[in-house]
């Protein structure tokens, strides 16, 4: 914003407005129904910003109070948005007409009117044949020329002229030129020149670019990569780039000797931004990360989501301790991330190495993580393969510090096996006295790892050893897994499951389905604890017994992701057909399944996993009784995660929750959504369980009335002695709510219908749900503080005109 | 065909050659270019090396190298300047101030300056006046008087040496480089108006001394300097402050030439980076213009110790010894084949003097082992492989070549005549009892060999009126015609050949035919009938038929014609890069066949290859092929001076890291 005090940032339909100070989400302004895909600030307003989005509106916002002004309607696919402050009545957005590759650039006169839906139908070609990416256009100097890039070709269009010169690169004909094509654009804001980013890491300046003859540029180059965003400060004094090598770069005077670095931003920029009081640059990153940096190059604050840049090899776990969700984050680092706040707690650092990020370069990945002992270990492997035989491997044990309130590396063995490791586990019995630990991997072997005393005559000290090895017939072990009370471990063998004695390691019984390589195992819990469930390669599920050492049942079903719920008997299953992915829940004990969801998600699910609730849930429906003590997440290869809950209509619709499209362009958190509701239903559940000594803060903004009362300007709402009656009766009224055993349905009509909307374009989700298992009886308590809230809301109105004619 | 039976032949010879090692041509190739002076009347470039030698290119006939002088170990130029229009000036560290006869193509004098070492030279903007700079510090004022120069007077003596100058262009002011410092004079008083001190910061690290290796002193005060420290700065020369400063290099700035208009100038640095900079209107509508850098370019791996800008180029040579012609693409009306980046390296004349013809090849090197400081004009080895002759600036040798039972003796024939003091050019006749000398004043003088003694036959004077040097010579095997050529335009026989527009680089007489065979640089050949005094009929024909669009577009000149004795149809000629030999019996190329294709593959059938046949067959298999003639009917030697071999002897360049090693 203009006094840099907010920093916005699109993410998914909504626009986040964070503060820069406190790195807090301080509004979500969301109206739109499709993805949001350009914001600028009002250049004649600055408390204001418009928004566009490919539902064909403009939308301007008050952004410090979070409200829509006005929307416009375009009516086609907006894909960037600009402003200048020149043009005072129109903005710019690039739009695609015809052909689908082919966008151009129009100007949209925005009719002055004082309602609140306006169309906007003027439209005036500006350029043609220019890229979709806000990024490849760029307003120069007061709005005088514009410029644009595409593929090799430079596009200047001067508006008091109304001519366009084009300058050409030579193309990847030449082998020298490969890689020269345009990715980003910048204009001076002062003086007539052009920055271009290039496919090769160079950047151009262009000046004298009036004549298509004299023209002129300068190169200057350091990226080795692509450069992905440029951004000239306020007075134009200098040059910012970013790229791959997650350095951002500030060019002093465009002089190639003279330029300032601030290096390990973490991952690759992709968008940089300067605030137009020029005192602070902020960066977005590919790992779904915003900095804010001082204007000395001093990285001030950063807003991180869930890092998304590369594949998880860990899959999803749990910290015991605090609940965060742990997977793969940053290269070499284990990133937890709360799920409650959608927020990253930490990085753990395992490789402890510098990342050096260059094609082609074969990494050291973190291959497998697991939490033992109620979150007082963690153990850690990654792992290097170059050739086929030079393989390297590493598995550290982590211990938790009450001190440090961190993990402290205890245990770094080199070359636990010969092979990969293909499982790894601890036994998390309550009783077990001594931590132990198995590895399983294709060298043939599992190894079973205790902790033992290492102290020495200097320091007192606790070490993991090798305790036992074990092996079947030299086949490769592919998994293995404890039962709940710790006294049997399972690992297979490729087709064969093997039993073994957790107290003397003797082979106890095998089970052998000749079905196929076993690729996940697990073990029933509570009452369904004589139960062992394996899923094989070739699809099937097979379930046996263990006291009876027979098969109890065996399914036919493609098993891609297997994971028991922590706090009950249920296990999920999620099976991989062509069409999508289906969730199956069952108990062991019976193998009718419990719940089906067809069509999860198109895409394969990788992960998998139960989050215990704080609180359960008491659904009372047969279908969702599954989720009332844990909450089940799951990822899908395009890295979103999302989620099952049950709570309102409109989340019903869509059980899945909200995916977010993986636009590279957006430095989006695609969990923000599910979170948000989840926050919701946090906020929900306190509700009802007002004992809950917890904070009671947040239980105002569900009530309808206060958040109200508490959203709405000041200037803007009736006198105080008007609202005071309302004030009081309806938090009377919401005491009630706790009595009434229905789940509250407290959310605004109009948001609902918003919302079934916005879900109803997101037609990923498939429904076969019935919808029959809620009895949604109307509130009496509701239905007032809904009445007061359209009163509320008629002040509003009035007031909205007002200010939309000024 | 003949080329097949040669070709593993000059095979042989080149790794004959490669062994034996040719250490004069060596160090002739690998003088570092010094300076280089661009006169825009004649569109002439002169170009200095560390040897002394001076070349003078013609840009408007396909950058050829028309004019030579051989250098001297003393004379080590330093600065190189045009004056008066045509006059060029030359001085060097031995304190002399040297002009150039263009004419006659020979020093017309040298005159001590009295200033020790001069390290930099001026000519005034009205031509009439030159400066030098010299390591006493003092800056000396010259008038240049129609055939001298005259001293006038000293300025205001420096501290340190004079390392380079600059003319305001009203010739009111002069700017001068120092170490440390840039001082302003006025020409007038000849008092220093302004010191401006030269930052010796590098980088946050304080070197010792900052040169000021180039100052430009442009129209509105500003001053523009280079220096050591790798700046560009500009300064304003009323005030004596510094207005920017572009750090552009880690190394040295060592050359800066600035464009007649003074849009744009250029810089030379010692990484090998030649930086354009060009003078741009900050907005569109606002008449303030700023200097920017605006392209670099690295067509050097060594020093770029000079630059010169022409109105539609950028001019840079260095210690790699390339000169690297650089087109202006936004400055050129057409993009044609004028528009392609030029790299000279090779002199071409300097090569047209080394026949090696029907020798047993014996060691050449004796030749080089004559300690001399003066560099060979020209050589020539006589047919029958008895007599050596090689001129340098101011002597005229002739050797006697003994070869009996392996054992080489040479004696140099005493009691040279007067006129023989210098040659141009030598040249034998077939049966080698006459020798041919163009000499520098124009005149052709023809000597009887016999024995141990010679004798004067007859002396061709220059057509009345005209002092110009005749540099190519040829004659017919016979020995009835002989053939001469100047440096512009234009072949004279007894009679002379119809006037041509480009300089002839290189002719030759056909045995049995007497057609003379010329070519010229604009890469046109023609075949020219002595007898009949006209062009032939193929000859003829090519001008009609044009030549293939790839032939034209070679960047460096034929320097040798040659005939094969047994095949009147076959013309042999060679340039830097390829041997070509032309059958006047085949068709014809025109654009559409392929130059390139000189010979088939055998094993195609008899028909691909008549169709694919054409009068061009060319081999373009040779390092730089310096030269290249049939020893006899079967065998074909050829002299190639590989560019590696010209690198490894040059210094190391500049240690720079590059990105990914």
């Amino acid at each position: 914003s203009f006094f840099s005090r907010y920093i916005f940032c699109v993410s998914g339909d909504f626009v986040k407005v964070y503060s820069t100070a406190t790195e807090e989400c301080v509004h979500i302004l969301h109206g739109h129904r499709n993805l949001v895909t350009g914001i600028q600030l009002n250049p004649n307003n600055h408390l204001q910003l418009y928004s566009c989005s490919l539902d064909g509106t403009i939308k301007l916002w008050d952004y410090i109070d979070g409200i829509l002004i006005k929307t416009f309607i375009v009516g086609c696919k907006l894909h960037a948005l600009f402003t200048v402050a020149q043009a005072e009545d129109s903005v710019f957005v690039t739009v695609n007409k015809e052909k689908p590759d082919i966008f151009q650039l129009v100007s949209v006169k925005l009719p002055k009117s004082s309602s609140q839906e306006v169309e906007a139908k003027e439209l005036s070609i500006v350029l043609d044949y220019i890229n979709q990416s806000p990024k490849c256009i760029a307003f120069g100097n007061e709005g005088v020329y514009v410029a644009a890039v595409r593929d090799f070709y430079l596009s200047v269009y001067f508006f008091k002229k109304k001519t366009t010169s084009r300058f050409t690169l030579s193309s990847s004909r030449n082998k020298k030129h490969a890689k020269n094509n345009f990715t980003c654009v910048a204009c001076h804001p002062k003086e007539d020149c052009i920055a271009s980013g290039h496919m090769d890491g160079k950047i151009r300046l262009w000046r004298n670019f009036y004549d298509e003859k004299k023209y002129t540029y300068t190169c200057l180059h350091w990226h080795h990569d692509m450069v992905m965003d440029l951004a000239f400060s306020v007075t134009g004094s200098s040059l910012l780039s970013g790229g791959h090598e997650s350095v951002l770069v500030e060019w002093r005077d465009a002089m190639e000797k003279n330029k300032e670095f601030l290096p390990r931003l973490g991952a690759t920029i992709e968008h940089i931004s300067v605030s137009p009081a020029g005192d602070l640059f902020c960066t977005s990153h590919s790992d779904n990360k915003i900095m804010i940096i001082h204007r000395n190059l001093e990285a001030s604050a950063v807003i991180q989501g869930l890092v998304k840049d590369r594949s998880i090899f860990t899959g999803l776990m749990i910290d015991p301790r605090t609940k965060a969700l742990v997977l793969n984050g940053k290269p070499g680092h284990l990133q937890f991330y709360s799920l409650q706040s959608d927020k990253q707690l930490y990085n753990l650092d395992i490789m402890q190495q510098e990342y050096i990020n260059d094609y082609g370069l074969i990494q050291i990945e973190l291959t497998k993580a697991a939490f033992g002992c109620f979150g007082n270990w963690l153990a850690t492997v990654e792992q290097r393969q170059e050739k086929e035989t030079e393989l390297e491997l590493q598995m550290k044990l982590w211990m938790y510090s009450k001190k440090t309130q961190g993990f402290i590396l205890n245990t770094k063995i080199h070359m636990p096996h010969e092979d990969c490791i293909t499982a790894l586990c601890f036994c998390n019995a309550e009783k077990s006295e001594q931590p132990t630990l198995v590895t399983a991997s294709k060298d043939s072997y599992f190894k079973v790892w205790i902790l033992t005393d290492d102290s020495d005559i200097y320091k007192k000290a606790v070490g993991w050893t090798c305790d036992f090895v074990g092996s079947y017939h030299k086949y490769q072990a592919t998994n293995c897994c404890f039962s709940e009370d710790g006294s049997l471990l399972a690992v297979s063998f490729e087709e064969i499951v093997t039993i073994w004695d957790s107290e003397t390691w003797e082979l106890k019984c095998t089970f052998c389905q000749r079905a196929g390589k076993i690729r996940h195992l697990c073990f029933g819990r509570l009452t369904c604890s004589k139960y062992l469930l394996g899923a094989t390669e070739n699809g099937i599920l097979s379930c046996w017994n263990l006291l009876s050492c027979a098969l109890e049942w065996s399914a036919k079903l493609n098993v891609r992701v297997m994971e028991p719920d922590p706090n009950s008997e249920n296990i999920a299953a999620i099976s991989q057909s062509s069409v999508g992915s289906d969730l199956f829940v069952f108990k062991p004990s019976e193998p009718r399944p419990l719940y089906i969801q067809k069509g999860i998600s198109r895409e394969e699910v990788q992960w998998g996993v139960f989050v215990p609730r704080d609180v359960p849930e008491s659904f009372t429906s047969e279908a969702y009784q599954w989720l009332n003590r844990s909450q089940f997440y799951f990822l899908t290869k395009s890295q979103s995660l999302l989620t099952f809950s049950t709570k309102s209509p409109e989340e019903k619709l869509t059980p899945t929750s909200k995916q977010l499209l993986a636009e590279e362009s957006l430095p989006t958190t695609p969990f923000y959504f599910i979170l948000g509701k989840h926050r919701q239903q946090q906020d929900e559940k306190l509700n009802e369980t007002l004992e809950n000594e917890l904070v009671q803060l947040p239980l105002t903004e569900n009530i309808p009335a206060i958040s109200e009362l508490l959203h709405t300007p000041a200037h803007v709402l009736p006198s105080a002695v008007f609202l005071c009656s309302m004030f009081v009766n309806s938090l009377l009224l919401s005491k009630e709510t706790k009595s009434a055993e229905e789940i509250p349905k407290d959310v605004d009509m109009e948001e609902e219908k918003e919302s079934e909307n916005s879900d109803e374009e997101n037609d990923f989700t498939e429904k076969i749900q019935d919808t029959n298992n809620k009895d949604l009886g109307e509130d009496i308590i509701h239905q007032l503080s809904k009445s007061e809230e359209k009163e509320l809301r008629k002040f509003r109105k009035i007031d909205y005109s007002w200010i939309a004619a000024l | 065909r003949t080329t097949s039976g040669a070709e593993p032949e000059s095979a042989r010879a080149r790794g004959a050659r490669s062994e034996r090692g040719e250490r004069r041509e060596g160090e002739r190739g690998a003088a570092a270019i010094r300076c280089v002076a661009y006169n825009n009347h004649s569109n002439r470039l002169a170009v200095s090396r560390t040897d002394g030698t001076v070349e003078i290119y013609n840009l408007s006939a396909n950058y050829f190298q028309e004019k030579f002088f051989p250098g001297h170990e003393s004379r080590a130029t330093e600065a190189l300047c045009w004056a008066e229009g045509q006059r060029l000036f030359s001085a060097g560290l031995n304190g002399e101030i040297i002009e150039y006869d263009l004419q006659a193509l020979k020093i017309k004098y040298a005159m001590d300056a009295f200033g020790g070492p001069i390290w930099s030279m001026a000519a005034s903007p009205s031509g009439s006046q030159l400066l030098i700079g010299c390591e006493d510090g003092s800056v000396k004022l010259f008038q240049i008087t129609p055939d001298k120069i005259q001293f006038e007077r000293n300025f205001d003596r420096q501290k340190s040496r004079i390392l380079s100058l600059s003319w305001h262009p009203s010739g009111t002011h002069i700017a001068a480089g120092s170490i440390d410092y840039i001082s302003v004079f006025d020409v007038k008083s000849g008092s220093a108006v302004r010191k401006m001190i030269v930052d010796r910061q590098y980088m946050g690290v304080s070197k010792r001394k900052c040169i000021v290796w180039g100052v430009a002193f442009l129209s509105d005060g500003t001053i523009i300097s280079v220096d050591s420290a790798g700046k560009v700065q500009f300064w304003d020369s009323a005030t004596g402050t510094l207005v920017k400063s572009h750090l552009i290099a880690n190394a040295d700035v060592q050359s800066i030439a600035v464009a007649n208009q003074e849009d744009s100038f250029v810089v030379g640095t010692a990484e090998g980076t030649v930086f354009h900079f060009q003078l741009v209107p900050v907005t569109s509508n606002s008449s303030e213009k700023q200097w920017v850098r605006t392209k670099p370019f690295q067509h050097h791996t060594h020093d770029v110790r000079t630059v010169a800008h022409s109105p539609t180029s950028l001019i840079s040579g260095g210690t790699d010894t390339h000169l690297v012609i650089r087109p202006l693409m936004e400055k050129l009306e057409v993009k044609n084949y004028d528009a392609a980046l030029r790299k000279i390296t090779f002199p071409h004349v300097s090569f047209h003097s080394q026949p090696l013809q029907r020798v047993s090849l014996p060691r050449l090197e004796c030749n080089g082992s004559i300690l001399d400081p003066e560099n060979i004009i020209c050589s020539c080895i006589s047919p029958c492989g008895s007599w050596i002759a090689y001129s340098t600036a101011s002597r005229f040798f002739l050797y006697r070549l003994n070869y009996e039972h392996d054992n080489i003796s040479l004696k140099r024939v005493s009691k040279m005549p007067a006129f023989l003091r210098s040659a141009l050019q030598i040249l034998f006749s077939e049966d080698s009892t006459k020798l041919f000398v163009a000499s520098n004043q124009g005149t052709l003088h023809i000597v009887q060999l016999s024995g141990g003694s010679f004798k004067h036959l007859h002396a061709f004077q220059p057509q009345s009126g005209t002092v110009e040097a005749m540099c190519l010579l040829a004659v017919s095997p016979d020995g009835n015609w002989l053939a001469a050529s100047g440096t512009s335009a234009g072949v004279h026989l007894h009679c002379t050949v119809p006037a041509y527009n480009f300089p002839v680089t290189a002719m030759a007489i056909a045995p049995n035919t007497n057609n003379l065979v010329i070519a010229h640089s604009d890469q046109q050949v023609f075949e020219y009938s002595i007898p009949d005094k006209h062009y032939t009929d193929w000859s003829r024909t090519v001008q009609k038929h044009g030549f293939h669009h790839l032939w034209l577009q070679r960047d460096t000149p034929i320097t040798h014609i040659s005939f094969h004795p047994k095949r009147p149809m076959h013309i042999l000629l060679h340039d830097a890069y390829m041997f070509c030999i032309i059958d006047k019996s085949l068709p014809l190329p025109n654009d559409k066949t392929l130059l390139y294709n000189p010979f088939p593959p055998t094993n195609e059938s008899d028909v691909v290859q008549r169709r694919t046949a054409h009068a061009f067959k060319i081999s373009k298999i040779y390092k730089p092929l310096l030269f290249m003639d049939l020893l006899d009917e079967r065998t074909l030697v050829a002299v190639e001076r590989p560019l590696d071999d010209i690198i490894a002897q040059l210094p190391p360049p500049i240690k720079k890291k590059k990105f990914g090693t």
